[in-house]
């Protein structure tokens, strides 16, 4: 028990440095995914059926591919064609999109759950449909979105974890770093794991305080 | 008084059902008018066709002299000026009261925050509903938010005012305070068109009374003539089911 106490003190610098690029990496991705999401899911429901079907065809390619494929794909498939990106980047990127789809999801199942009389009712009174969208829809599905969109930033936020696989110093790599020079794998996952759970729980946390604080009376998805 | 609203061979089909066939009537400043006819009739329709939620297929709608019923109109500015009152309110869920009612003055109307304000709290207080400024929608009962949807149709400092079936999906006690509401407002001057069942309304109410049947008006007069001495025996029929419940 002590050894390992020491050990975990020992590599706590390294791992610390990797916890704070994956809370770097996290914030871009859900920010990117959050906001393409929320884009997309108007799309989804507002556009013309043009628009729709790109952006179903969009959501539709990038929920039927693994994570690490796309991932692989900005980086070296992207790599190959001449455009170099740094592994930071290209993970923030494909995990920002990645994440974005299944945002598109909530979100539009957060409009669509919305009273149709919502929208009539601004468009009664004179508001251009995007003017609707954006003071009467979007505002109710913010925050009928959010039990939903934290499961996903949550999931993302150890999803990070395959940035890995192209070298982004984060906390996985840490652990395997560490384990590997002083072939110590199992403490250095045990405590790569133990830091994970304690920035998930703050995650759930700041979540469930946003939830509270955007609470409305007569606003809640349907159980 | 001048002519505020003018309707003239309004046509509306679903698919190849007619639902209004060639109406034509007109409003003056300051008139209230009520639409009464059985349901399916083609009332509701015909107000969603004054402010295009449901845009008529032929005909001309002339506010205070021009015709809005042009590809070149500016559709959300006459909107503006038609508040319109829902039969299921559709207040905004996810604002307060006075979120509510400074919503068409801060949006649409893109007045300032104070002036917003101001008007909207005057407007609270037409309805009587200041105490609860600052609660939500769903804090409210059907008639307190009906009242909150007339000072939020208010607030805009519309023209007119078209009520769709205000009282019909409130429950028998609550339809007491918004007929009251209404009265004072048909008594203040403001001119409104009224889609209702409420027939005591519409006769002692309302100027002038419209009946409505299979999308045809079959008779329109001042509302003291039409329900006393009906010329059609439709109209005839039709008040004559109404005649013992009141």
């Amino acid at each position: 028990m002590v050894s390992f106490l020491n050990y975990a003190i020992e590599i706590l610098p390294d791992m610390l440095s990797g916890a704070w690029v994956t809370i770097q990496l996290s914030i871009v991705c859900i920010t990117v995914g959050i906001l393409f999401g929320m884009a997309l899911g108007v799309a989804r429901v507002y556009s013309t059926r043009f628009v729709y079907w790109i952006v179903t065809a969009y959501v539709e390619f990038l929920r039927g591919t693994p994570c690490l494929l796309q991932l692989f794909f900005i980086y070296y498939g992207l790599g190959d064609m001449g455009i170099l990106l740094k592994p930071i980047l290209a993970a923030g990127i494909a995990l920002g999109i990645n994440t974005s789809v299944y945002q598109a999801e909530y979100f539009r199942g957060a409009i669509q759950s919305i009273k149709p009389g919502q929208m009539v009712a601004a468009r009664a009174m004179g508001l251009g449909k995007w003017g609707a969208i954006r003071y009467v829809i979007l505002p109710q599905a913010l925050r009928l979105v959010i039990p939903s969109s934290s499961n996903e930033i949550i999931y993302m936020f150890k999803y990070t974890s395959i940035a890995f696989a192209v070298g982004v110093p984060e906390l996985l790599s840490q652990a395997d770093i560490t384990g590997a020079m002083n072939f110590r794998y199992f403490e250095s996952y045990l405590v790569a794991a133990g830091f994970y759970i304690i920035m998930v729980f703050f995650v759930a946390k700041i979540m469930s305080i946003i939830e509270k604080k955007v609470y409305v009376p007569g606003l809640q998805l349907a159980q | 008084m001048s002519t505020i609203l003018e309707v003239k061979n309004l046509t509306k089909k679903f698919d190849d059902n007619e639902v209004l066939k060639d109406v034509s009537f007109e409003l003056k400043k300051g008139e209230t008018l009520a639409v009464i006819g059985s349901s399916g009739s083609g009332k509701s329709t015909l107000l969603r066709c004054l402010n295009h939620l449901s845009p008529p297929d032929s005909g001309q709608i002339l506010l205070e002299g021009i015709n809005i019923n042009t590809p070149e109109t500016d559709i959300n500015r006459v909107r503006a000026d038609m508040g319109f009152v829902f039969q299921d309110f559709n207040l905004f869920t996810h604002l307060t009261i006075l979120e509510n009612v400074m919503f068409g003055p801060l949006r649409v109307r893109r007045w300032s925050k104070d002036k917003a304000r101001q008007i909207a709290t005057a407007e609270i207080k037409t309805v009587g509903m200041l105490d609860k400024i600052d609660s939500y929608p769903a804090q409210l009962s059907g008639g307190q938010q009906q009242r909150i949807s007339i000072a939020r149709a208010l607030a805009l400092k519309p023209k007119l005012i078209l009520f769709d079936e205000p009282t019909s999906a409130l429950d028998p006690e609550l339809t007491g305070e918004v007929l009251s509401v209404m009265t004072d407002l048909a008594h203040s001057g403001m001119t409104a068109i009224v889609v209702t069942h409420e027939m005591g309304f519409a006769r002692s109410v309302a100027d002038k009374v419209i009946f409505i049947d299979q999308g045809l008006i079959v008779e329109q007069g001042p509302s003291k003539t039409l329900f006393s001495a009906p010329q059609h025996e439709r109209t005839k029929l039709f008040l004559k089911n109404f005649s013992g419940l009141e």
